[in-house]
């Protein structure tokens, strides 16, 4: 399904395309990029954008953004995903870029913006603590005055790629008698102070993509706060709001029910009534694509008409989780018999997997994906959102 | 239809228990999986003091005559303590076919072996284009004096780098159910290759190449899928009981967690909606113990003809432990992402007990043309 294009916007299109044709790097061309990728060769395509102009869509023209229309940024997005490239580091270009250029200071965009283009800083996200999940708001880790500097101390957890990251950005408590939501500041910590640790945190699926990271008497300098003290609460909504924007996945459930079509050929033969089923059941997933893709192209066209779209984020998160999810479970369900092994990590080792190529990342996906329905605000969460914003129940 | 267990049975149940509970907590089944093994030869050994390896076995063949009751007893404790020693592989499978279709010769030659702990067995069936077809075999086997030779390749063979024994399929004549036979193979033999590798819920598996491999011929030749069709229904009754027992472990784990979990100023389990969703996991916790008693009531009454019966349970307590597995995950967070907590072992274990011998899906449609077939 494609948006109805003006010829400016078709050119666009095939701008697009022709540039992820010719300059994605092969070498990002893994398995699984999410968990197979050193962090240099993870920013290869960043470093790519940014040299184009194109690593900020989201962002105003003079603070390094493309100045692109609402259907610009939606076109390039789904081109890229369309094309499985990595996306740039969400937590840097998408999250706390925004962020300092709206709320930060002059000193602080001049510092960090661009070392953000140009991926020189990796950023992490200190939000969720060990009590502080979907109540984001009563996190505890404290932040003290103490003369030019905040002594901060507290438990961060489930912080993605925290093992690469060069700074952090974090929700500290710096008033204790205000109501939990006013009494958070957002505060930017440099991950090479003293006080700082990171510790793995392995998933079913065997890979390290998340940590905790302790914060013990660190030492952070009070130009580091963004905005104003105990105003954080705002800043980590509008941060939040931006996270849950692309979870529709479109591109990304496209291409995986092309790979799951192609598997079902290879493994189930056409006179075995299951692979009928198999059929059955990617055609409903289709169906739930399509529909999903209808609802975000006419979410497009309302946004491009200047119209507000609400909370329809959250109903992009619930269904593009869910979908992505019985496509992994599918896909693990089609190889059948391999479906029992699973990658050891690292990945480069090299440790032996039995069954065919395309069968070997089905089982970590599959248990990976489990994740989505529970991070960035859960689906429970997110049904909350819709049912007190759009039902006003 | 609720089953009263004998005293015999209440005191295996409350053996198992026992042991498993002293020796083998999460910690201590997370040092045996990363061991260099993958498994404790010194469970192994416990297992067969208890005599959890002579239970099933008829008294005839050397056994305590405890049939497949006690089998799913055993299968429902190691279910809840997510034991990795081949209990299942070694008595079930491979016991099971030797005690149904091997000569008297073989049960005494193999049995012994088995009940006290000395060998370990695994079961070679699949092949890289069966999927869930005992008949789809290309390894063939060719007579040479009194024993046969084989040359072919098996896939995904669970325990098997464990094992001492294999018990393989192969095919002597056709291509179709007929042709295919049984074949005890010693798994140091000559011509026999062997990659292993780690599976989703820490076991150990392999791939098997053979090349003029000896095998000596178990049960009739040309019978092999029958005896491997009647072999999988006594193992789906007790995979069934391992489900059930790791669902009721799901099921209490995050009953606890929603009591103690504090969100928005209260707990998680005064959430409605999380409410609903508990009350759904404990019904099919219900419903799968249920069908797991039928099918092992049916299995120990030898009633014949229960594949129909072992389908349908497969299918259903597969979906029931999905879906509890699925939100246990779910309820507890980001906490049952980790490999830190046992939730997460718990789905992966219920995921591998539905790709063995067919998935859910698989085991519905099967029930469906049995019916269709009477």
């Amino acid at each position: 399904m494609e948006l109805k294009l003006s010829s400016e916007d078709a050119a666009f299109r095939d701008e697009v395309r022709a540039f992820i044709a010719e300059n994605y790097p092969q070498e990002m061309r893994v398995p699984n990029p999410e968990t197979d990728l050193t962090k240099e060769q993870s920013l290869l395509w960043h470093r790519i954008l940014h040299k184009k102009g194109w690593i900020a869509p989201l962002w105003p023209k003079e603070y390094g953004g493309p100045g692109w229309s609402v259907t610009q940024r939606f076109i390039f997005e789904q081109e890229t995903s369309r094309a499985g490239t990595l996306p740039p580091l969400a937590f840097s270009v998408t999250m706390v870029g925004p962020v300092i250029y709206t709320f930060g200071s002059e000193a602080q965009k001049k510092k960090f913006l661009p070392r953000i283009l140009s991926g020189d800083d990796w950023w992490c996200q200190g939000y969720s603590e060990p009590g502080s999940g979907s109540d984001l708001a009563t996190v505890r880790t404290k932040a003290v005055r103490d003369g030019d500097h905040y002594i901060v101390n507290g438990h961060k957890t489930w912080t993605t790629l925290a093992q690469h990251a060069d700074w952090i950005f974090c929700l500290v408590r710096t008033d204790l008698r205000a109501k939990p939501q006013s009494g958070i500041s957002f505060l930017l910590i440099d991950m090479k102070s003293p006080g700082v640790t990171v510790r793995p945190i392995i998933t079913i699926d065997g890979s390290h993509e998340v940590n905790d990271v302790f914060l013990e008497n660190v030492r952070v300098p009070v130009e580091n706060l963004v905005g104003e003290e105990n105003k954080g609460w705002t800043y980590a909504k509008f941060l939040l709001g931006n996270e849950r924007t692309s979870m529709a996945g479109i591109g990304r459930s496209t291409r995986y029910i092309q790979k799951l079509k192609q598997i079902v050929k290879a493994e189930i033969p056409a006179d075995d009534p299951a692979q009928l089923e198999f059929l059955r059941d990617i055609a409903r997933i289709e169906l739930d694509v399509l529909a999903l893709e209808a609802t975000e192209l006419r979410v497009v066209a309302q946004m491009a008409r200047g119209i507000d779209p609400g909370p329809a984020a959250s109903l992009f998160k619930i269904r593009g989780t869910e979908i992505f999810q019985n496509i992994t479970e599918l896909t693990h369900r089609a190889i059948g018999n391999y479906g029992l092994a699973i990658r050891e990590h690292p990945a480069s080792a090299n440790h032996f997997m039995p069954g065919p190529d395309y069968g070997h990342t089905a089982s970590e996906k599959y248990l990976n994906a489990r994740k989505l329905s529970i991070y960035g605000g859960s689906n429970e969460i997110q049904r909350n959102i819709i049912a007190k914003a759009v039902l006003g129940l | 239809m609720d089953i009263q267990f004998t005293e015999e049975q209440d005191m295996l149940r409350s053996s198992v228990e026992r042991l498993l509970r002293n020796q083998y907590d999460f910690e201590a089944r997370r040092k045996i999986v990363a061991s260099e093994e993958g498994f404790s030869r010194a469970q192994w050994g416990a297992f067969a003091e208890l005599g959890l390896l002579a239970a099933p076995f008829s008294e005839g063949a050397g056994g305590l005559g405890g049939g497949p009751l006690s089998t799913m007893i055993i299968m429902h404790e190691f279910g809840r303590h997510l034991v990795v020693e081949p209990f299942a592989e070694t008595v079930v499978l491979a016991g099971g076919l030797i005690e149904h279709v091997g000569t008297t010769e073989q049960q005494q030659a193999f049995i012994p072996g088995i009940i006290d702990g000395s060998r370990i067995w695994a079961l070679a069936w699949a092949e890289k284009s069966s999927r869930f077809d005992f008949a789809s075999v290309t390894t063939r086997a060719r007579r040479e004096g009194s024993d046969y030779v084989l040359t072919g390749a098996k896939t995904m063979v669970i325990a098997a780098p464990w094992a001492d024994n294999l018990i393989v399929s192969a095919r002597t004549y056709g291509r179709d159910r007929g042709g295919v036979s049984l074949f005890v193979v010693d798994s140091r033999a000559t011509g026999l290759d062997l990659q292993s590798f780690k599976t989703i819920d820490g076991r150990r598996a392999a791939e098997i190449g053979l090349r003029d491999v000896r095998g000596q011929l178990l049960g009739r030749e040309g019978e092999g899928v029958a005896a491997l069709e009647a072999c999988r229904d006594r193992a789906i009754g007790a995979l069934c009981a391992e489900t059930v027992g790791a669902i009721g472990e799901l099921n209490s784990a995050t009953l606890d967690y929603s009591k103690t979990r504090k969100q928005f100023g209260t707990t998680i389990g005064s959430f409605q909606v999380l409410q609903h969703r508990m009350v759904d996991m404990f019904i099919a916790h219900q419903e799968a113990l249920s069908l797991m008693q039928h099918l092992n009531l049916s299995l120990g009454a030898d009633d014949g003809g229960l594949s129909r019966l072992a389908s349908g349970a497969k299918s259903k307590i597969g979906y029931a432990g999905r879906f509890v597995a699925d939100q246990a995950v779910q309820l507890h967070g980001g906490m049952g992402m980790t490999d830190e907590l046992n939730v997460g072992h718990y789905f992966k274990r219920i995921s591998s007990i539905n790709i063995q011998f067919g998935d859910p899906a698989f085991h519905v449609l099967r029930y469906a043309q049995l019916d269709a077939a009477a």
